[in-house]
Formats: structure tokens, sequence, C-alpha cells
């Protein structure tokens, strides 16, 4: 006799991916530590020189946000599939596209949100103007859910396969380039002190369509999977 | 009305048809399940049990023939077919790092409206020792995982159970809280479809075998 409904069935799997990414911080942390490692070392491998950093600086921290969320797009679906979870889900009654937004959903929570909160330190490493930190973080805000919805349609498809790491970043990192661009670009130009209302209404838009259209292609994409 | 909707809730497969790389698996294969029947699919290893299942469920597609739910090919009735189905497949689609209650807590919000047992009675109807629905399911043995992923079953009044090895692990008084819980299923009107290479007692109940080759 307990309530049962999509919007509970949503709200549960998002508390359930929490709980367990709770379960397995170590896990977690891989991909913040890759992300502050590549942007802490890179002055020690260009030189410290402020004007340097401050050019390279969105581009650097955008290019280490993109691979450190492409380590861990494969967690989205590997455990599910591999234990039967998986199976599980696509025989719920509820749309199979709404549950994997809850799963994208709780994919961005424990990669990209955390990426967010750091930013601004590393922002500051690199001698970024406040100007560019507000940008990048307006631009992290938008494009990395970008990045977690994308991947999942990757993951989806190569989930099934036994050595499908390669064939996922090929995958993914064309779809990434837009977002890239656009985002670095953004921060670059704000920095200068040029508008960039285009370049975020782009990222903007980019999110919307990806939040509407990519729930379904990964949906679509676990049912061949699971075939 | 009541009566009309019992009598129409039948489990049809017609001529299926499923290939695995150039050799087939079955073919042909057509039964029909109305309320209270039960079916036991038999067959060696590697001859297809779980591939049937799994097309029986809607997971696969087979590659020729059609699976009806009420009539209905099951992809056009799906949300319908998938709230009247519980399907517990060899492994157990449980997490190891949850606990049994996070489990079928998680299991009950998922599998539609759901007029079965609260998660804690179904894991006290299986048997899990007092105590054990608090651990996490890596501490468990592989017969109390299994007696876990069974309790699935009882979290809804799914019509149809679709049971992919469900004695696996267990011991004898896990298999014969199998064999009760599918003999009080087919007395309340449900199916099962279930593969195993125990023998069974499922005295009064009607049940028939398909032989897989």
């Amino acid at each position: 006799m307990h309530s049962s409904s999509l919007p509970n069935a949503f709200l549960s799997l998002l508390r359930r991916d929490l709980l367990l990414a709770y379960r397995h911080r170590a896990q977690v942390f891989n991909p913040l530590i890759f992300f502050t490692m590549v942007v802490a070392l890179f002055p020690l491998g260009v030189g410290p020189e402020p004007e340097l950093l401050r050019t390279m600086g969105p581009g650097l921290i955008w290019i280490a946000a993109l691979l450190a969320a492409m380590l861990s797009l494969e967690g989205i679906f590997r455990s599910d599939f591999d234990d039967g979870s998986l199976e599980q889900l696509a025989l719920s009654p509820y749309p199979l596209s709404i549950l994997v937004l809850a799963k994208v959903l709780a994919h961005w929570l424990i990669t990209g949100l955390p990426l967010i909160v750091l930013a601004p330190l590393l922002g500051l490493l690199l001698h970024l103007e406040p100007r560019g930190i507000g940008l990048l973080l307006t631009t992290l805000a938008l494009g990395t859910p970008v990045l977690s919805l994308i991947g999942a349609i990757g993951v989806a498809l190569t989930v099934g396969l036994r050595q499908g790491g390669v064939l996922l970043s090929l995958l993914v990192i064309p779809l990434y380039i837009p977002v890239l661009i656009f985002a670095a670009g953004a921060v670059d130009k704000g920095a200068a002190g040029l508008d960039v209302t285009g370049q975020v209404a782009m990222l903007g838009a980019f999110l919307a369509l990806a939040t509407v259209l990519a729930p379904l292609a990964t949906a679509a994409a676990l049912r061949i999977t699971l075939d | 009305m009541i009566d009309n909707r019992e009598r129409t809730i039948r489990f049809d497969a017609t001529g299926l048809h499923c290939m695995r790389e150039e050799r087939t698996l079955f073919d042909e294969l057509s039964f029909s399940l109305g309320p209270g029947e039960l079916l036991q699919v038999e067959g060696c290893n590697g001859s297809g049990k779980t591939t049937l299942l799994r097309v029986l469920c809607g997971l696969k597609r087979p590659d020729g023939g059609a699976v009806l739910w009420c009539g209905e090919a099951i992809d056009a009735v799906f949300p319908d077919f998938a709230a009247q189905l519980a399907y517990v497949a060899h492994t157990p689609g449980l997490k190891e790092s949850l606990t049994p209650l996070e489990n079928l807590s998680m299991a009950a919000a998922l599998g539609g409206p759901r007029n079965g047992m609260a998660p804690e009675d179904a894991l006290e109807r299986l048997g899990l020792p007092e105590g054990h629905e608090e651990l996490p399911c890596y501490k468990l043995s592989a017969g109390q995982r299994r007696r876990v992923a069974l309790g699935r079953l009882l979290l809804s009044s799914a019509r149809l159970w679709i049971l992919d090895e469900p004695f696996t692990a267990l011991d004898v008084s896990g298999r014969a809280l199998v064999n009760k819980l599918l003999l009080e299923h087919a007395a309340r009107g449900g199916m099962a479809i279930f593969t195993t290479h125990h023998t069974m007692d499922l005295e009064g109940a009607s049940v028939r075998a398909v032989h897989l080759s």
C-alpha cells in the first residue's frame, strides 16, 4: 500500500543513484581530482606568466571539465547493466526516457556540480578577471548538463560492448565540440569586455534541446543495447 | 464486467522464432496461458531458455512471431503489460551496496501502481533472517540475495511472473517456499513462466511445459 507514481519513481531513482555515489565516494572524487590536477599542473608546464594564463585559462578549464566528464560517463549505466537493474528499469511501466533523465540528473549532481563549485578557485589560480570567472560559472552551469545528457546517449549505445571505451570517446567527443567552442568563446570574449549574449543564449538552446531530445535517444539506445 | 475482463486476460505467444548467430534457437513456438496456468520451460544449457524469457518480457525482439497480452501485441500495450509483469532474471538486479530494504523500495517505486506487500513484509515472507534487511547486499549469501530478488514478486499484484532459474542458490526450504508462492499465485488466478532444472511439486495447479531443443 505505498504511493507509486511517476514523480515518486523519478525521485526514488535519483535518491538511489545519489546514495550509491555516497557509498562509493572514492570513485566520485576521481574525476574531480583529475580536473583539479590538469588545471593546477598547467602553469607548471607552460610557465606562470599571468597574461598567458589569462588567455589560456577559460579554454583550459573547459577542456579539463570536458575530459573529467568523459572519465565518469561510463558509470551512468555500467553497474546497472552488469547487475540486471537496467532490465528492471526497461520493464518499468513508466517511460524509460523520464527514468533516464533521473539518472542523468544524478550523474550531473555528482560530477558536474562539483566542477562548478571548484571552478572559481581554479579561475583565480589562472588569473582570470572576476567577470571572466562569472562567465565561466555561467557557461559551466549551462554546459556541463549538456555533457551529461549527450554522454548518456553514447554510454547507452556502448555499455553492452565488452570494449566500448574507445568507441564511447569517438562517439561523444564530436558532439561535445560545439559546447566547448561556444562556452570557451563566451568566457574569452566576455573577459575582453565584448557582448556574449549570443554565445550564452546558444548554450542555453543546447541545454534545452538536449534536455528534451537526449533522454528519448538514450532510452531508444538502451532498448537496442538490451535486445 | 469484471468477469468479462477476467476471461480476456491471456498471455499468448504465436509462432515465435529466434536465431542466434545463424543457429535457430526456437521456431514456430506457440503457447497460450490463461489465469491460473503455469508454464515450465525446459531445455539443456544453451538451448535458449533465457532468450525465450527475455522475448516474452519484451526486452528482446523475436526474429518472427508475436507476444500478445490480452490479445494485443505487448509493444502496443506496453505500460499496461509492464504493470502486470514481474520478471526475476538470472542476475538478481540488486545493488550490492544497498540494503535489501532499499533495493525492494526502489523496485516498488519503479513498478507502477502497486497493491502488493510492503517491502518489509515481502522480505519477512521470503524468510530473510531478522536484521538482515538493513545489511548491504554484498554481505548476504547468494541464496539470501536470491530471496531478496524474489521478494520483488510480492510487491505487486502482477498477474504474470517470469522467473529465470528461481531456484538457483536456494536451499531446500527456499525451494519449498518458491514452490508454495507459485501455487498461491496460480490459485489467485496468476500466470507464471519459469525455467528450472529442479523437480517441482506443483500438485493441484495447471502446469504445462515447453521443451527447447
